[in-house]
């Protein structure tokens, strides 16, 4: 298996030298508008937050894959796990948020050994959307996570899964030899105990990464094909797609770089630029909490170290009220949340 | 180094065509647009018929534009080659059938 950034100490592990391409090059030259000055076109500077909806927790960099893409840089060599203490912390502020979606996240956030008690505990506080962003090779990766569909049904968890293709070639070429069998028997699974059934109150979503240096396609027509192609040959039934696009960060830039797709890529990105995207983009509506319990505008802030521009930036002392009066700090990669349709950890915004 | 006569970023400013006669330009971008909705075929049986017929065409931009509108509605790597295949199969046939032309030829001067 292959190692993270981090563990090659790859230039692109180190977030200020990420920060230093997405700023230099062709947004240094003028070639390409920054985000800020696009934005200020349609005087949508200083983006500013809405009403919280979504408070999505990183449990960890620990994984099972080692995704081509992976905006984390996640991997079973990532030793940043979540602690209880940290946990704890975390539940304060669930059991006293407005947000109505509950969001957790990783690398694998199963790979915590805490993540039973903390799910456990999280479902008491009676979010609405209770999100667990599973990779699905996890419930097949070792005997004591086969029982996680039970335990998901048992706390009504959503179950959000990355499926980057119908076909094994373009599945495993993204996320490792092997992942698309697992993932097959990982979905047939879910759906067994009633996940993604037609009808049925537990949710199974999928999130489709496009596999290289391109934008996705329609949401709607992309989710009508998986339907047709999951269900024809595996008989699989999941309930919404979400399309996302893949940011230039971590290790998709890193792909983009050494592909010479750099350059093409932030072109395509800023030709596809939508101010309505800009208005529903996630940071507006979310908060990132790091396993370390950091605070950020989005899960992509937290993976490039750009922490909230609030006087609280940490769990331990969350205030929301402080919170919603921040501006949220942007950088070229937001263009990756605003091309076309946009795009947001639910999918499509615009 | 030479300088390839095809620059691959010159499809970006395809657009500028309009600036030397807008009118003509912004109606035939129109009419382009039009043509690539959803109607009686799908935007993607639209998107696989352009890339054949990028390739009959030979139009290095077109092939470029096609094939990464395929990879983004998630057309598969089959279906682009059998796409291609149709192009050359329709191409090879357009020069074949002329053949009977050839034959009719022969058959008028040959004793």
């Amino acid at each position: 298996m292959k190692k993270s950034l981090k563990a090659r100490n790859n230039d692109i592990a180190n977030t200020a030298r990420q920060l230093e391409i997405l700023s230099g090059g062709i947004f240094a030259a003028g070639e390409l508008p920054t985000f800020a000055s696009k934005i200020k076109e349609t005087n949508q500077f200083p983006l500013r937050p809405k009403k919280l909806e979504i408070l999505q927790i990183n449990l960890g960099y620990m994984c099972n894959q080692v995704c081509a893409h992976c905006h984390v840089d996640a991997g079973p060599d990532r030793k940043e796990i979540m602690t209880i203490d940290t946990m704890k912390q975390c539940l304060k502020v669930i059991k006293t948020t407005n947000a109505h979606t509950l969001d957790l996240t990783g690398g694998a956030p199963e790979m915590n050994p805490n993540f039973r008690w903390f799910v456990e505990e999280a479902a008491k506080a009676g979010i609405k959307d209770f999100i667990v962003r599973s990779n699905l090779t996890i419930i097949r990766a070792n005997k004591k996570y086969h029982d996680l569909p039970e335990f998901f049904k048992k706390h009504n968890v959503h179950v959000v899964s990355s499926m980057p293709h119908w076909t094994r070639g373009k599945t495993d070429k993204q996320r490792g030899d092997g992942v698309f069998d697992k993932s097959i028997k990982a979905l047939q699974e879910l759906n067994a105990v009633g996940y993604g059934m037609p009808n049925s109150d537990l949710k199974l979503d999928l999130v489709y990464n496009p596999s290289g240096a391109f934008l996705p396609g329609d949401q709607m027509a992309l989710e009508n094909d998986f339907k047709k192609a999951l269900k024809a040959d595996f008989n699989i039934d999941f309930h919404s797609l979400f399309a996302i696009t893949n940011l230039p960060i971590s290790r998709f830039l890193d792909y983009l770089i050494a592909s010479e797709n750099y350059e093409e890529y932030m072109y395509n990105l800023v030709e596809a630029y939508n101010p309505a995207a800009v208005e529903n983009v996630m940071c507006t509506n979310t908060l990132s909490v790091s396993w370390d319990g950091i605070l950020y505008d989005c899960d992509f802030n937290q993976m490039l170290n750009l922490k909230v521009n609030a006087k609280t930036k940490h769990i331990s002392d969350y205030n929301e009220e402080i919170l919603q009066n921040r501006n949220i700090v942007i950088n070229q990669h937001c263009y990756g949340c605003t091309a076309g349709a946009g795009s947001s950890c639910q999918g499509v915004v615009a | 180094m030479s300088k390839p006569y095809y620059d691959a970023s010159d499809l970006r400013k395809f657009g500028k065509i309009t600036e030397w006669s807008e009118e003509l330009g912004n109606k035939f971008f129109d009419y382009y647009g039009k043509v690539f909705e959803e109607g009686a075929l799908t935007a993607r049986e639209k998107s696989l018929i352009a890339l054949a017929v990028a390739h009959t065409e030979q139009c290095p931009y077109c092939i470029d534009a096609y094939t990464k509108d395929g990879l983004q509605r998630g057309i598969t790597k089959p279906e682009m080659m059998e796409a291609i295949h149709v192009g050359a199969a329709i191409k090879s046939g357009a020069t074949l059938v002329h053949g009977v032309q050839m034959m009719n030829k022969v058959d008028k001067l040959e004793m």
